[in-house]
């Protein structure tokens, strides 16, 4: 039945609050955490998201009459409280499948956190979690490679990587730069890695530093008779100088490159990741600026959103912090996301703050990534933590060995397959890890000197976000 | 005392992946890792390679996979029986994960002599 096309400014929740709504499968589900302006109705302000982040405009147009909205619109079909908060709310909201673009991560934030974020008649708002629907899923390109690839590319099997991040991160010339490359893998790491703040700079041009850094590869490699690889940093100013250096690391015989994926942007990575999958390259995602919008409890966007959006774009291993060690996160929340980067189902689970149940079908897993301020003692609780399918960084934690990097290095690797070792024969390896790192120091005088250089670093502070329970 | 006298120097080493780095494991240690690997339901399977391509992708299969395999003995004795018969080899012990395709453990059991 046609409608009358009727002037003025209609209340939200006329349209987009509908409590009766099923979600289909093919919807694409998104949680809020909505704090209102006061006095303002909850259904009103949840209805008010549902329909600025999908079809709405604060004034009816006659040209909406045009087509069938009701087939368009994103509806807020349930509201709920947040445990030990009176005054935000989780809004659900719903929207269909045609109102994104096939495969752009970039649409979908464009649309769910895009101009709703500066309504007025919004305090704060956060997006908590968004339930792609499979339909969406395969659309995307995902990971380039996924776990299973990268493992038998690197020749790694049965444990966590080992990486490093090169410092000081900035200032060292190309060739000072591929030395501290060649310490670390000589010494025993599988990876080391650019600075994120290292793309090029006039103390040291990208091309300089990837031969260097190819060179120190290659003599690891044939030194130590294991497989080495460096993150070479592809993030710059343009794509086309993106895709320039991507080339060259390519042409270098190099496995793995990295890039910025928030700073770089959705569609450079999905660009870039689609590059890595046709020329057999690795990629290493770095997430620079994800501080900025994931870490205040009310407002922005939650990392395992953006870890989603990244694994739905492409990269291989993904930086997820490390729980122990200097940067925000806390333990349950972190298991929660990485999940979200390897399992193929993941089950609604509030303790973890998975709001939704989430299908990633065929799509390859992606390395979770723990790097900052982590040592030696840390290892016991990283490998509980992070699992096999992950990177263990540690950048003052190689470098700041007494003996340098390359005793560094073989330090944490000793500490590593100790922890692994003394895993699968059964032992509680966070329980007894004192016991595990200084029977393994025994035979490893560079972790005895590690484990005396760092036995009084603890980074104890509370997380500022935290999950929503009371 | 002279800061260079407390400084060690690292010397490189030849490693095989993992567990590379520590001394080289006791029978009962050996058996752990079996033990894990049969615990997982993963397929034990058994490698072999002339040190000179340790870096290879493809090292020889000693018979085929054990798909199945849950008797800790029967591994331990095809171990031992390819170090007999390629006692120049490294011989390495893979736990087969069919689910991911990948090799959720794999470590060289016996270096070549």
């Amino acid at each position: 039945m046609s409608k009358k096309f009727d002037a003025g400014v209609k209340e939200y929740r006329d349209t987009y609050w509908t409590p009766d709504y099923v979600p289909l499968d093919t919807d694409l589900l998104a949680c809020f955490k909505v704090t209102g302006q006061d006095g303002v109705p909850r259904e009103e302000v949840a209805a008010a998201v549902a329909a600025e982040s999908s079809t709405g405009t604060w004034s009816a147009v006659w040209s909406e009459l045009l087509t069938d909205l009701d087939f368009y619109k994103g509806r807020c079909y349930r509201i709920e409280d947040v445990p030990g908060d009176k005054e935000s709310f989780y809004a659900f909201v719903a929207y269909p499948l045609d109102l994104f673009e096939e495969g752009s991560v970039t649409n979908v934030l464009t649309s769910l956190v895009g101009n709703v974020f500066g309504f007025k008649a919004l305090r704060h708002l956060r997006l908590e979690d968004i339930r792609f629907p499979m339909a969406f899923i395969k659309t995307c390109p995902g990971p380039p490679n996924g776990i299973c690839v990268e493992r038998d590319r690197m020749n790694k099997y049965g444990r966590p990587l080992l990486g490093c991040t090169i410092k000081p991160k900035l200032g060292l010339s190309g060739k000072n730069y591929g030395r501290v490359v060649y310490e670390c893998l000589r010494g025993g790491l599988d990876f080391t890695k650019d600075d994120e703040n290292i793309n090029s700079q006039p103390f040291q041009r990208w091309q300089n530093r990837f031969e260097f850094v190819a060179e120190a590869v290659e003599s690891a490699q044939q030194e130590t008779g294991e497989k080495k690889g460096h993150y070479l940093n592809c993030t710059a100013a343009t794509p086309e100088e993106m895709y320039e250096r991507a080339e060259f690391a390519k042409e270098l015989g190099q496995p793995i490159i990295m890039h910025d994926y928030i700073t770089g942007g959705f569609t450079a990575n999905t660009g870039l990741s689609k590059w890595c999958r046709k020329n057999g390259m690795l990629l290493h995602i770095h997430r620079a600026m994800h501080a900025v919008i994931d870490r205040h409890p009310k407002h922005g966007i939650h990392f395992r959103v953006l870890a989603k959006c990244l694994r739905l774009s492409g990269g291989d291993q993904l930086h997820t912090g490390t729980v122990v060690g200097k940067l925000e996160g806390d333990r349950q929340t972190t298991l929660g996301f990485i999940d979200q980067l390897r399992e193929s189902f993941i089950p609604e689970d509030r303790s973890r703050g998975n709001f939704f149940d989430q299908d990633w079908g065929s799509m390859p897993g992606v390395f979770a990534v723990a790097s900052g301020g982590i040592h030696v003692w840390h290892m016991p609780a990283l490998v509980a933590i992070f699992g096999d399918d992950s990177v263990l960084q540690f950048g003052g934690g190689t470098h700041g060995h007494p003996w340098g990097s390359a005793a560094g290095a073989a330090a944490n690797r000793v500490a590593l397959e100790a922890c692994v070792k003394a895993r699968n024969a059964g032992r509680e390896i966070e329980k007894e890890s004192r016991d595990i790192l200084m029977e393994a120091a025994k035979h490893s005088p560079e972790l005895a000197i590690a484990l005396e250089t760092w036995k009084e670093i603890k980074f104890e502070f509370d997380t500022v976000d935290k999950l929503d329970v009371n | 005392m002279p800061f260079m006298s407390t400084v060690g120097d690292y010397q490189t080493v030849a490693t095989l992946e993992t567990f590379g780095f520590l001394p080289p494991f006791s029978q009962d240690e050996i058996y752990d890792q079996i033990a894990y690997i049969i615990a997982q339901g993963w397929s034990p399977l058994v490698e072999h390679v002339h040190p000179s391509r340790s870096m290879a992708t493809y090292w020889s299969f000693w018979k085929l996979p054990f798909f199945g395999e849950k008797d800790l003995g029967v591994i331990v004795s095809e171990l031992e029986a390819c170090h007999r018969a390629y006692p120049d080899h490294h011989v390495r012990l893979v736990g087969y994960d069919a689910y991911t395709q990948s090799q959720g453990s794999c470590f060289v059991v016996f270096e070549a002599r």
